[in-house]
């Protein structure tokens, strides 16, 4: 646990807030195979911030997170997380340690592992090899595993193959392991697919209650739950920034309406 | 501690219960019995056990990381004979003058090349403790660089199960140079004992035998070890969703180069224990049928379970004998035949038998 505290410890002394925003995107170009997913995007998330990022189907979001988290890398451009950690220059786990937290789109989860074990996996702390070796759970750790299966529900499914859920409890389960994953950034790729209204309600709130003192970065599709959650809206269109501002202003927008009802 | 390692794996008990009775019971039926009591085991089958116990040591080491790591590991093969090398390399210097030239200094095969002196990489093989390091060591320096390259680059699934052939391949091909220095073709063999002790004597081979076992319940122990801890869940979350593993910090890369070098250390391990008992290594265990093979025993055991792979290994290479035996240009399709049919009705393999019956079992007290 010590050794766990102490690498976190790091990586927070690294992430330097102090200009207010935590993350710069600034002109990121990606094409593939000539496609332009990204064309000169430029994004700022402020620290404590809840941002909601919409846009018609191809407009670049996924792209967008798969930059941020490492997994695709951009053809010119720079990403920043805070002053001082260069993005680009990072593997997915180390985005991830430094306090990058990220949803799929598609629920993904470890189906084979239990509930608790996915919380497990997800959780902070040293992720060496030889130290999972010998890892065992602590007191701490136990007390966040519970916490946070109380917070997302599924507490009486502690010892339930992940597999098993079904696809709204396992929205739930991976919003648990972004939880205890406790990052600084958080990206949440359609939180409310297949929901009820009753769950969407739910996830809303806790999305909510999490930013502040984190930063929540929410790509939906879903236009109510939108307005329900957002202060500040970016919409997408065709890889780049097309609008920016409160829901109101965005959906009064007429280039929003035009790329929205079309022509 | 033991205790908390096996808790919750029924079949590990069994299959480690019964194996610990056949240590016991096999040399005590050998020494004791007189040869003719039907109950008697003759030495030939003690050794012909021994031997399967070093396959079933194999088999585990590939279950590791197939089963539980999801990499179809197609190059094991090449670890073992590895291994097998370097404890052939210490039998071959025990020869000593006995060898057909009486050269004392130089191995048969070398005074045949007209060599003159011990090429450089046979120094220190005289020696048991350095030639026991090497088992472990080479395989695992050549499986780490392996997988160093090849899980950097992210190659995995069938390109990488073809990588792991070409590597036994060009092995095989390196093995079978005479210039290589050892013993090419013909590899090692002509071996006379091993610490003092003759290899022909029963009780060298009932030796053999319990230390293979040995081998195979350590083995066994320290996979299940693995596969326990939080290492293994992790390794097991790479195998179901290995980029998924990656965003939530782990370096994958890192874990299965760890998994792949103990599992190349075990089999080296396994080989070193094979020749003795065989009495030869020669090029042709790094053929990549042979791989492939291993892989076929722990599919029919059931992936992913561990004893399955003991399993397996024992039951296939039992049939192998007597088939063989029986009629040996039938073996390589009664193999096929098995694998398909184990593929489509068993996809658990003969492990997943019990689980494929109690699953029924509770669905139909379910509908009742």
């Amino acid at each position: 646990m010590s050794d766990g505290e102490g690498a976190r410890f790091i990586t927070e002394q690294k992430l330097d807030t102090s200009h207010k925003a935590i993350l710069y995107l600034e002109d990121l170009n990606v094409s593939f195979d000539g496609f332009k997913a990204i064309n000169n995007l430029s994004l700022y998330i402020d620290k404590g911030e809840l941002r909601c990022i919409i846009g018609p189907n191809g407009a670049g979001k996924t792209t967008m997170m798969d930059i941020i988290t490492g997994k695709t890398k951009p053809d010119s451009g720079q990403a920043w997380f805070g002053q001082t950690i260069d993005l680009l220059k990072m593997t997915e786990p180390e985005i991830a340690n430094a306090g990058i937290g990220r949803k799929f789109q598609k629920p993904t989860v470890f189906e084979s592992h239990t509930v608790a074990e996915n919380l497990e996996l997800a959780m902070h702390g040293n992720k060496s090899v030889w130290y999972s070796l010998k890892a065992k759970l602590t007191g701490t750790q136990q007390f966040l595993i519970d916490d946070t299966l109380r917070t997302i529900g599924l507490t009486e499914h502690y010892y339930r193959p992940a597999g098993a859920l079904s696809h709204g409890q396992k929205q739930w389960l991976e919003i648990g392991m972004l939880l205890v994953q406790e990052p600084h950034l958080m990206l949440v790729d359609e939180p409310v697919a297949g929901m009820t209204h009753q769950e969407m309600d739910r996830t809303a709130e806790l999305l909510v209650s999490l930013a502040g003192e984190r930063s929540v970065v929410v790509v939906e599709h879903d236009m109510e739950f939108v307005r329900s959650i957002a202060d500040k809206v970016t919409v997408l269109h065709q890889g780049s920034v097309l609008a920016e501002g409160s829901m109101d202003e965005v959906q009064n927008d007429p280039r929003v309406i035009e790329v929205y009802l079309g022509e | 501690m033991l205790l908390t390692i096996l808790r919750n794996d029924r079949g590990g008990q069994i299959m480690l219960s019964v194996l610990l009775a056949t240590l016991i019971a096999v040399p005590l039926l050998n020494l004791l019995v007189p040869a003719g009591n039907p109950l008697h085991v003759p030495t030939y089958l003690v050794t012909l056990m021994g031997k399967y116990l070093t396959y079933a040591l194999l088999a585990i080491a590939v279950d590791l990381v197939w089963g539980y790591l999801g990499i179809l590991s197609l190059g094991h093969g090449a670890f073992f004979a590895l291994g097998g090398y370097a404890m052939g390399m210490y039998l071959m210097r025990q020869i000593g003058d006995r060898g057909v030239y009486g050269n004392p200094d130089l191995p048969d095969f070398m005074v045949f090349l007209n060599w003159k002196e011990l090429p450089w990489f046979w120094y220190g093989f005289d020696m048991f403790w350095f030639a026991m390091i090497m088992v472990i060591l080479v395989p695992g320096v050549l499986a780490f660089l392996f997988g160093w390259l090849a899980f950097r680059s992210r190659v995995t699934g069938v390109y990488l199960s073809i990588m792991t052939q070409a590597l036994t391949y060009a092995l095989l091909l390196a093995f079978f140079r005479n210039e290589m220095g050892f013993g090419g073709n013909n590899g090692l063999t002509d071996f006379k004992d091993i610490l003092g002790f003759s290899l022909q004597a029963d009780g060298t081979r009932i030796a053999l035998f319990i230390a293979s076992g040995i081998a195979v319940i350590a083995g066994y122990l320290l996979c299940r070890y693995i596969i326990n801890s939080k290492l293994g869940r992790v390794v097991v979350a790479i195998r179901d969703a290995e980029s998924r593993t990656r965003f939530v910090g782990y370096k994958v890369e890192n874990y299965k180069v760890w998994v792949f070098t103990v599992s190349a250390m075990l089999a080296g391990i396994a080989g070193a224990l094979y020749v003795p008992q065989v009495g030869i290594i020669n090029p042709g265990e790094f053929s990549p049928l042979n791989s492939i093979e291993i892989v076929i025993w722990v599919a029919i055991g059931g992936r992913a379970t561990l004893y399955g792979a003991v399993l397996g290994a024992i039951l296939v290479n039992y049939s192998k004998t007597v088939f063989t035996g029986l009629m040996p240009e039938s073996w390589l399709f009664m193999l096929g035949a098995l694998f398909v049919l184990v593929t489509l009705y068993l996809p658990q393999g003969l492990a997943g038998i019990v689980n494929q019956f109690k699953a029924r079992r509770s669905s139909k007290q379910v509908t009742a």
